[in-house]
């Protein structure tokens, strides 16, 4: 377990709005293993984004992490300064986002914008950092890269943006990359392509991968692990066969059988009813309890999350125990 | 909880800014004064009678040298013709105002109906009324106040003019685009759709709605046009002398700065600033309370 | 970017003839072009060959020609005051008032910028909130009374620069400039300061504006996201993207700078064109007044196109889009 790229203990992180603490990411625990693929799963509101920006050190006002440690090589990132901190972002820790258009400077050009970000780290000469700029495009399938060096954010497509991304991501060879939801404002077919990449960049370069994501289809073709978020707590964890076959956690079911499936055409879609508790006024005990059809008096104390075996998670007290019958 | 009418939630919205209250305060003392110059000033710095050249440009107060009878405090001095400073200024804040007051009026009510007209017919209109205000603002106010002034000649009507003819635009413009977003709303279609005739439509429908940027940009713009005023006064363009506004004053007094006699500009220029800054401070506050968007 | 520039070109033709059409209506069909370009001393029998003279008894559309090939000439007609060519009066004044303009906008920007950066960056310190109220009072102010405050401290209560006048001047290019020596540029403190003070509020306010919404860009977090120094967050990337607008406020309102130069000038006796303006209004000198127009009018409309130009250097969305990339 010290062979960990990154191990995350605890992580609790609030926000401290006028209306109340919004407990957006409380008591998370994983690990990710060098070159492994981990995913995270979870709606909107789960607290999925914010532990990646926990972990990157970007929260903003008023949000604040309140505990937890954040451990690479044994050093805890919370504990480190400002500008240590600085260091590591973009370097041993690096993060895609969601929308490349937002998250690219509109006026500035593309190899200003990776030039920066090599020699943010590294003193090295503006033509060798533009070679390396250069090379990262052709990596992730860019073609002419000389060309697109020079042109700005907007004259590429989305999944050229995102691919750009990618490359910058691995301009200074991280430990570990954290993708916000980066195909979700991409075409499926693009989607397949850029998953299909980065598994393989990833693999070789012996980069752990922390895929955050609501879209369970995605984590069964890419990753190797997977945790499920709710309401800012990790309710279930396993390898991603496990728990696709046999998830234990009722939301993790219904998840699953939530999603259309070719097999299961023409039946009622089944969905988990209601919605996710406003984090401001979480109820007591189990947070999905309102949505459960098997909670019962036992649900109103908090669960933990126990270890059922096979390095399998689950915070549950009435865990499903069959795997999921496929009609 | 009491329901408030909008009034009452505008007004308490208001009042949460303690500066804009003050401001408001300041401005409610201003126009009081204005209103009332004739009744509370010492003296009636116009009739001629009442003045005496001998008392003419004593500091702040100094006492009437006259020995015709009783003798009284000028507060904040004497200009060169042995004027009282407080009498003048209480005089030419009515001025000042009222000018200020009159030609955001009559500006309001022009640019009032032609947004409206361009907003409701659109077309050519619509075209032709906003290219003549795109290209009036991209001039500055000055600059036209100027050559009106300089083709029409001096006096209280032309300057009018010339202040109507500068503001104008501005509300053409913000009444047309708020009355542009009433329009596509689905309550006019109804109306139209009723056969209502178009003035009723317009003024029963669109106008209420309009009001709310309206009521923002007629405070700014009422600044404005005394400062506007004040600047053309001074310049020499402005009213004449029978008629001193503020400008008038300083401009006045501004030959005698340079010898240290300071108070025949400087007590005006204080009047004048004291005007604009609170009608600035309640208009930043209306702005912030009307908007709708920062509606809680 | 070659036919981008060439097409503004060809827009701002149009709208200086445009502009031309409406002066020449102004002066000939609406006011009385005799009381205009004949001077009021005249009597009738030279009002009569003047008025043959200058074609006045032409039809309008050939006076109207006769007027644009002038124009086009530099032929504006004759001072009453100084029987010069007007347009000789005032390109003789034009280099003071240019000077007092750029540099008060140089001010204006080079202050502006960074304390609008400051109060969008930190709005709640007590440092944004003065820079903010200053901003206020900075706009609400008239020209004409700061002037006058500023003379009554710096040249009467200090004594540390002058009042009135332009100081000595020294040959730059064939323009002859003041700013060179001490002495100009003690001369040129107060009036320059004067008139930046409406563009220094204008700027502080939509820098700020801009700062605070540039920083809840993603960008701003994705910047970060990869390491780059605050200083390089906020510099290049924050400053980059509020340029845009604001460099689009600062050309519009540079022809404003020359407007509102009339009441500075008047107040410093600053011998420019806005004061040549003022003087000719109370003497009745109107070929200069209406030459002062057409200068005008010409200044603006240039100063529309390089804005234009310099808009889509900045902002290359624009441009490109422009050329059909």
């Amino acid at each position: 377990m010290s062979t960990a790229a990154l191990r995350v203990e605890n992580l609790r992180t609030h926000f401290f709005t006028r209306q109340g603490v919004v407990r957006a990411v409380d008591g998370v625990n994983f690990s990710v293993a060098p070159g492994a693929i981990m995913g995270l799963v979870g709606e909107s509101g789960s607290g999925k984004s914010v532990t990646g920006y926990s972990i990157m050190g970007l929260v903003d006002p008023p949000g604040r992490i309140v505990g937890g440690r954040i451990l690479m090589h044994g050093q805890d990132l919370r504990a480190l300064p400002p500008r240590e901190m600085r260091k590591i972002r973009g370097k041993n820790v690096a993060m895609i986002f969601q929308d490349p258009l937002m998250t690219l400077n509109p006026v500035l050009r593309i190899d200003t914008q990776m030039i920066e970000a090599i020699r943010a780290h590294e003193d090295i000469d503006e033509r060798s950092a533009r070679n390396r700029a250069r090379d990262a495009l052709g990596q992730v399938g860019i073609p002419s890269p000389d060309e697109r060096l020079h042109a700005y954010p907007h004259q590429f497509s989305g999944g050229m943006r995102q691919r750009v991304a990618i490359a910058i991501a691995l301009l200074n060879r991280p430990e570990v990359i954290i993708a916000d939801e980066p195909t979700t404002a991409l075409d499926v077919t693009i989607q397949g392509q850029i998953l299909f990449e980065m598994r393989k960049l990833c693999r070789e370069s012996g980069t752990a991968l922390i895929w955050i994501t609501h879209d369970l289809a995605v984590v069964s073709g890419l990753a190797d692990e997977v945790c499920v978020m709710y309401a800012g707590k990790i309710v279930e964890h396993g390898s991603v066969d496990a728990v696709l076959d046999a998830p234990l956690h009722p939301y993790t079911r219904g998840l699953i059988e939530s999603v259309p499936s070719r097999s299961a055409r023409g039946a009622r879609l089944p969905q988990i009813p209601g919605a996710m508790p406003t984090l401001l006024a979480l109820p007591a005990g189990c947070a999905f309890r309102g949505r459960c059809a098997r909670a019962d008096s036992a649900c109103t104390a908090e669960p933990a999350l126990a270890s059922v075996g096979d390095g399998r998670q689950v915070r549950c007290f009435h865990p499903h125990r069959e795997p999921l019958t496929t009609s | 909880m009491v329901e408030q009418t909008p009034l009452q939630r505008m007004a308490s919205d208001f009042a949460e800014s303690r500066i804009a209250l003050a401001g408001l305060a300041l401005l409610a003392a201003i126009l009081l004064v204005a209103l009332l110059a004739p009744l509370i000033s010492p003296q009636n710095p116009y009739d001629l009678a009442q003045l005496d050249v001998l008392d003419s440009r004593l500091p702040p107060l100094a006492q009437s040298r006259s020995d015709g009878g009783h003798t009284h405090t000028y507060w904040l001095g004497t200009d060169d013709q042995g004027r009282d400073m407080l009498s003048g200024i209480f005089y030419g804040l009515r001025i000042s105002i009222g000018v200020g007051v009159a030609s955001t009026l009559a500006a309001l009510a022009i640019g009032l109906v032609l947004g409206l007209l361009a907003a409701y017919f659109g077309g050519w209109v619509d075209t032709l009324i906003m290219r003549i205000v795109d290209i009036q603002l991209s001039f500055p106010s000055i600059l036209i106040a100027l050559i009106l002034l300089a083709l029409l000649g001096q006096g209280l009507d032309k300057i009018i003019v010339a202040l109507v003819a500068v503001q104008w635009a501005y509300y053409a413009r913000t009444v047309r685009g708020a009355a542009l977003v009433e329009r596509r709303k689905e309550y006019m279609e109804a109306a139209a759709g009723l056969a209502l005739s178009h003035a009723r439509i317009v003024f029963r429908h669109l106008l209420p709605n309009c009001l709310p940027p309206l009521i923002v940009v007629a405070t700014v713009q009422v600044a404005a046009a005394i400062a506007l005023e004040a600047t053309l006064s001074f310049l020499g363009l402005g009213l004449p002398i029978t008629e001193p506004s503020l400008g008038l004053l300083i401009s006045n007094g501004f030959t005698y700065m340079l010898s240290g006699k300071y108070w025949i500009s400087f007590f005006p220029g204080v009047a004048l600033l004291a005007t604009i800054v609170s009608i600035n401070l309640v208009a930043d506050q209306l702005r912030d309370v009307l908007n709708p968007r920062l509606q809680k | 970017m070659l036919v981008f520039i060439i097409r503004r070109l060809m827009q701002s033709m149009l709208v200086l003839v445009a502009m031309s059409l409406l002066v020449f209506l102004g002066v000939y069909a609406i006011g009385n072009p005799v009381d205009i370009l004949i001077s009021p001393q005249a009597d009738q029998a030279e009002i009569a060959r003047a008025t043959a003279a200058l074609g006045l008894d032409r039809p309008l559309a050939e006076q109207y020609w006769v007027f644009l090939r002038q124009a086009a000439t530099g032929d504006l007609g004759r001072s009453f005051a100084f029987n010069v060519p007007a347009i000789q009066l005032i390109l003789e004044r034009m280099p003071a008032t240019l000077e007092l303009a750029v540099t008060a906008m140089l001010i204006a920007i080079v202050l502006g910028i960074p304390l609008g950066l400051w109060a969008g960056l930190a709005p709640d310190s007590i440092a944004g909130k003065t820079i903010m109220t200053g901003s206020i009072l900075g706009f609400s102010l008239p020209t004409f009374w700061v002037g006058l405050m500023l003379i009554m401290l710096f040249s009467v209560v200090l004594g540390w620069l002058p009042s009135n006048g332009r100081g000595p001047t020294v040959e730059l290019l064939g323009v002859p400039v003041s700013f060179l020596s001490r002495e100009g540029l003690a001369h040129l403190a107060l009036p320059a300061a004067n008139l930046a003070l409406f563009k220094l509020a204008l700027i502080i306010r939509l820098a700020r504006a801009g700062t605070r919404e540039a920083l809840l860009q993603d960008y701003v977090r994705y910047a970060r996201a990869k390491g780059l120094s605050e200083a390089r967050v906020i510099g290049v990337h924050v400053l980059k993207n509020i340029l845009v607008p604001i460099v689009t406020v600062i050309g519009l309102e540079f022809g404003s700078v020359v407007a509102f130069a009339i009441v500075t000038e008047s107040v410093f006796a600053w011998p420019g064109m806005g004061k040549l303006l003022i003087e000719s209004i109370n003497m009745l000198d109107r070929p200069v007044i209406v030459a002062y127009l057409c200068i005008i009018v010409t200044l603006f409309t240039l100063i529309n196109l390089a804005v234009d130009i310099v808009y889509s250097l900045l902002d290359p969305r624009v441009r490109l889009s422009e050329a059909g990339m």
